[in-house]
């Protein structure tokens, strides 16, 4: 519904215009991360059933495949965040991490039997992701002015949700004509990634650097921004917020067990999350905008603790199940675009994708370490106490980043 | 600008076009049914063919018959049937009477993986494989649960059964039920820390006993004396392999390509399994179960088998 009141090319930000500012450029790469997004869901919702019933691959393999992930992904979003300020072409760098992903979907077709091919292939895949997110996330803060980024990011995941949910719908519409045919979904997927990578290079305007000093970004000053207290302080945010996050697998289980939501609609309750994160994202990133965006930022971790002590709270059924689902998809509609926001006016222009990558790279990573922490304390206390550890550890980490951003320039210059 | 919309619009035409092409021409007609009236009680091999999804039964002269039934992994005893029915985020359970009529379903929450019915008929098991995010770090998780069609009894997850009186460890899997003649007790295969094994299940006691490590997807012998497993080899493949329950002796197969499937026993004497070949889809074999002779190829393009008798 705010899309519709977009117009692309306008900087003026007008009352009657206050999501014009967002710009055609923030629209391209949405529609990229929307049709991207509808591909790579449409392999998601079928790889599962394409290895263990089509290609009688076991469980163990597969397991082994699924844990192909963080090390590597980590390094190559550095990486490619390093290279697109070194030669200040961000769009090519992404375009290189979205048309790593489309032939990742041929080649799970080439791939046949082979569980190390399959296995190559969807870390082809995921390195192309891991290529992508920074330098499209900076292009996003270079395309729109400062006052207007938690719109620019909330309209652009937004747009990526969407695509998200659609996938599996995709999905599902190619295996009802196609029958059992699961090479007709990567295919399907195959040419839907190729649109986005087209709507990449026809729509995305790169925002190469004004003269030729923003070339070649020797690693040194990459380094250096290392030493950037801004940089430290958004680090330190990052790394906090990941730790305060358990995986979002335990809210899932820990509701299906205390509730006992019959199996067949668990795998609804990741639809409840991601409705509430694709309703709330662009207000919230509007919200923050106009109320500066550490706030919404701490409001977001004040609702995931909330989460956390609803799952073994007194509220019972189906409330605390609409309750912790709003709240958990509020969490996320209130941080992921809204750091991003907070991130890009405060890292230098020539190393803003080093940074963000840095940035996305710290708070990944301590994700991944909160969620076996949290998977240990399950094991030692049970899942009660293990939750109410988790509410604290936001609270903790809630009370660090305050005064940790408070620091940034966080409020607009002007309001819309 | 104009010239982009309209390269983007050419793209999504062109891109389009193959896609819907590629999916159309994949399209396969409804599979003709060859023989109406198929049934749970005339002898046979029930079968899914592999390229329809559908369940099948083949006669002893090699000749299937085709049903409109799709189903993810089948399994049927004594006239009971057991359908698993894929699924995009959730499967279902489908209990069958003789003539393939739906007698119940329960909705499972993942991938299909084994099915299994007592040989009175009587008890139903399943496995599914859950791919649940990232809750166990990556790792794959299964969920096993029992149904008795007498009482109604449903067990939806074994995890759940003690461990020598015990519970067991929030990380415990178990995967691979097959029953005894007695329709209570049962062998399936227990992970947990890192350690699979054989257990003997007691469903009304709502407990599991383990025996022997390293013994994967059980199937007991019509006889109840033996049980036929997929053995985990150092190179990550698996040896088919009949432990004798006396004196818990292995003997392995004859069938030295990797199987990773729980067997089915045709009789006392010889198992069936599924093997893939290239492509998706698979065929049955079967081979002697006391390490003799070799593979024999029972039915192309099928897996899921289980003796009608």
């Amino acid at each position: 519904m705010y899309l519709s009141t977009i117009r692309p090319h306008r900087t003026d930000a007008g009352p009657g215009r206050r999501w014009s500012v967002v710009g055609g450029n923030v629209l391209a790469l949405g529609a990229v991360s929307l049709t991207t997004d509808v591909s790579a869901e449409m392999v998601s919702a079928v790889l599962p059933l394409y290895l263990v019933v089509g290609l009688h691959l076991s469980p163990v393999a597969y397991g082994l495949l699924d844990g192909l992930n963080g090390g590597a992904t980590v390094l190559l979003r550095l990486a490619g965040g390093y290279a697109a300020d070194r030669i200040g072409r961000r769009k090519a760098v992404a375009g290189l991490g979205y048309g790593l992903s489309a032939a990742a979907r041929l080649g799970l077709l080439a791939a046949g039997h082979s569980a190390a091919a399959i296995g190559l292939v969807i870390g082809v895949d995921r390195a192309g992701k891991g290529l992508r997110t920074a330098p499209r996330d900076a292009l996003i803060t270079l395309s729109v002015p400062p006052h207007a980024l938690g719109r620019a990011f909330g309209v652009h995941r937004t747009m990526d949700a969407v695509g998200a949910f659609a996938g599996p719908l995709v999905a599902l519409a190619v295996l009802a004509v196609a029958g059992q045919a699961y090479d007709a979904v990567f295919v399907a997927s195959f040419c839907v990634a190729c649109l986005g990578l087209v709507l990449l290079l026809l729509f995305v305007r790169d925002h190469r650097g004004a003269g030729p000093s923003a070339r070649a970004v020797p690693l040194r000053a990459a380094a250096g921004l290392l030493r950037l207290p801004a940089l430290r302080r958004l680090f330190a945010a990052a790394v906090l917020l990941g730790l305060a996050t358990v995986g979002d697998g335990f809210v899932y289980l820990l509701l299906q067990r205390r509730e006992a939501v019959a199996v067949g609609w668990f795998p609804l309750l990741a639809v409840g999350t991601a409705l509430a994160y694709l309703l709330l994202a662009a207000p919230l990133g509007a919200l923050a905008d106009r109320y500066g965006r550490l706030p919404v930022l701490l409001g977001g971790q004040a609702a995931l603790g909330a989460v956390y002590l609803l799952l073994h709270g007194p509220l019972r059924g189906w409330p605390v199940i609409v309750l912790v689902l709003a709240l958990h998809g509020l969490f996320y509609a209130a941080t992921d675009g809204v750091l991003m926001a907070l991130a890009g006016p405060v890292l230098p222009e020539r190393l803003r994708t080093t940074g963000i990558a840095l940035v996305q790279s710290g708070q990944a990573l301590a994700y991944l370490a909160s969620s076996v922490l949290f998977g240990l304390a399950w094991q030692a206390w049970g899942p009660a106490t293990a939750t109410r550890l988790a509410a604290l550890g936001v609270l903790l980490a809630l009370t660090a980043t305050a005064p940790l951003l408070a620091g940034l320039h966080t409020r607009p210059g002007r309001a819309g | 600008m104009n010239r982009r919309i309209l390269a983007a619009l050419l793209s999504a035409v062109l891109l389009g076009s193959v896609a819907v092409g590629y999916t159309v021409l994949r399209a396969r007609p409804a599979p003709a049914v060859d023989r109406a009236g198929i049934t749970l009680d005339a002898p046979g091999l029930l079968l899914r063919d592999t390229r329809t999804g559908r369940l099948a039964v083949q006669d002893s002269g090699g000749e299937r018959a085709g049903s409109a039934l799709g189903c993810a992994r089948l399994y049927a005893a004594a006239g009971t049937g057991v359908c698993l029915r894929e699924g995009l985020a959730s499967a279902q359970l489908v209990l069958l009477g003789s003539d393939l009529t739906e007698r119940r379903s329960i909705p499972l929450n993942g991938v299909p993986s084994r099915a299994r019915v007592s040989g009175s008929g009587r008890m139903v098991s399943w496995t599914v494989f859950v791919t649940g995010d990232s809750y166990n770090g990556g790792r794959f998780s299964t969920r096993s649960g029992i149904l008795d069609t007498r009482t109604g009894t449903l067990a939806g997850n074994l995890e759940n059964f003690t461990v020598d009186g015990r519970p067991p460890d929030p990380d415990a899997n178990v995967w691979g039920v097959t029953f005894a003649v007695d329709d209570n007790r049962f062998y399936a295969t227990l992970s947990t820390g890192g350690h699979r094994s054989l257990v003997r299940g007691d469903f009304a006691a709502r407990d599991l006993h383990p025996l022997k490590d390293n013994v994967e997807c059980p199937s007991l012998s019509p006889d109840g004396t033996r049980i036929a497993y997929k053995k985990a080899l150092p190179n990550g493949g698996w040896r088919l392999t009949v432990l004798n329950l006396a004196d818990l002796a292995e003997t392995p197969l004859a069938e030295t390509r990797s199987v990773d499937d729980q067997a089915a026993w045709l009789d006392d004497r010889t198992v069936a399994y599924g093997l893939p070949h290239s492509g998706t889809g698979a065929d049955v074999w079967a081979v002697p179960a006391d390490g003799t002779g070799t593979p024999r190829l029972l039915a192309a393009d099928a897996d899921s088998p289980a003796p009608l008798h």
